[in-house]
């Protein structure tokens, strides 16, 4: 039987993973790529690493200033603000 | 519980001069904004050189801030303008990159996994213990292209939506998606080559 319907491999699918998760890939390759992940378990976990990394990613902590710079910028302040 | 003070409490006391709630913004976001500024130019120096002008404007200018757009994406925006002045001319355009992001090395020639993709979920728990990520995925993204850098940080790190980042950044929508998809990729290599030594 005729079909329009081509799997897509590995490649192609790790490539699709910033579309897929940014809820930008038509319906039909949201569909395709869905089911190619749900029969990967390679891509599968590819795509968990994504989501960790960006999980990850947003989770790095800013450090605190140190007593110094504050000092530094409380000077800064009251030059700025009196010029 | 200790609470936060958001950005806009902090500016109205800003506003009265409160110089506790300048040093508490710049606490907030002044390692944003180095990470942000040194995409755009080539050493600290000039970075830390554009944050601080960026500080100066926002004390000198606070009545412009209209609070229209969220206090971030203003402080973003006189950062970026700064920094790119300040900057060696930047490029207009990325190089053309490379096709694939992912490095075809690890496909067969039928495009599947040449090896088993490692399953981060099962024990990354322990693995991936803060201390030690933390500092392999900062280093990760400094080494980033510049572009995809800027967009990195202002979407995963700031949280700002791909609009705004379009917007601030003056890219397409389909560059903004291709240079997050380059940078994740990249950042997801850093923490498999990290996991992998742990």
């Amino acid at each position: 039987m005729l079909s329009l319907r081509k799997d897509i491999v590995c490649q192609e699918a790790v490539e699709l993973v910033t579309d897929y998760l940014e809820g930008t890939l038509s319906r039909r390759s949201r569909r395709r790529f869905e089911a190619h992940v749900r029969a990967c378990p390679n891509c599968a976990a590819y795509l968990e690493q994504i989501r960790i990394t960006i999980e990850l990613t947003g989770s790095v902590e800013p450090e605190d200033l140190t007593p110094e710079a504050r000092t530094d910028l409380t000077e800064l302040y009251r030059r700025w603000r009196s010029e | 519980m200790r609470t936060v003070d958001s950005d806009l409490e902090l500016l109205t006391r800003l506003r009265e001069g409160d110089e506790e709630a300048f040093v508490m913004l710049v606490g907030r976001y002044q390692q944003a904004m180095l990470r942000l500024a040194l995409a755009y130019v080539p050493s600290r120096a000039v970075a830390e050189e554009a944050v601080q002008d960026t500080w100066m404007g926002v004390v000198k200018g606070i009545e412009l801030f209209e609070g229209r757009a969220a206090f971030k994406t203003w402080l973003f925006r006189i950062l970026i303008n700064r920094a790119r002045s300040a900057g060696t001319r930047e490029q207009r355009h990325a190089a053309r990159e490379l096709h694939h992001a992912v490095d075809p090395i690890r496909f067969d020639v039928n495009g599947q996994w040449a090896d088993p993709v490692e399953r981060w979920s099962d024990d990354s728990e322990d693995r991936l213990e803060a201390a030690t990520w933390g500092p392999a995925l900062q280093s990760g993204l400094e080494h980033l292209p510049p572009r995809q850098r800027q967009v990195v940080v202002l979407r995963d790190m700031e949280g700002l939506s791909g609009d705004e980042v379009c917007n601030l950044l003056d890219i397409s929508v389909g560059n903004q998606r291709l240079l997050l998809h380059r940078g994740r990729t990249r950042l997801s290599e850093v923490l498999e080559a990290h996991i992998a030594k742990a």
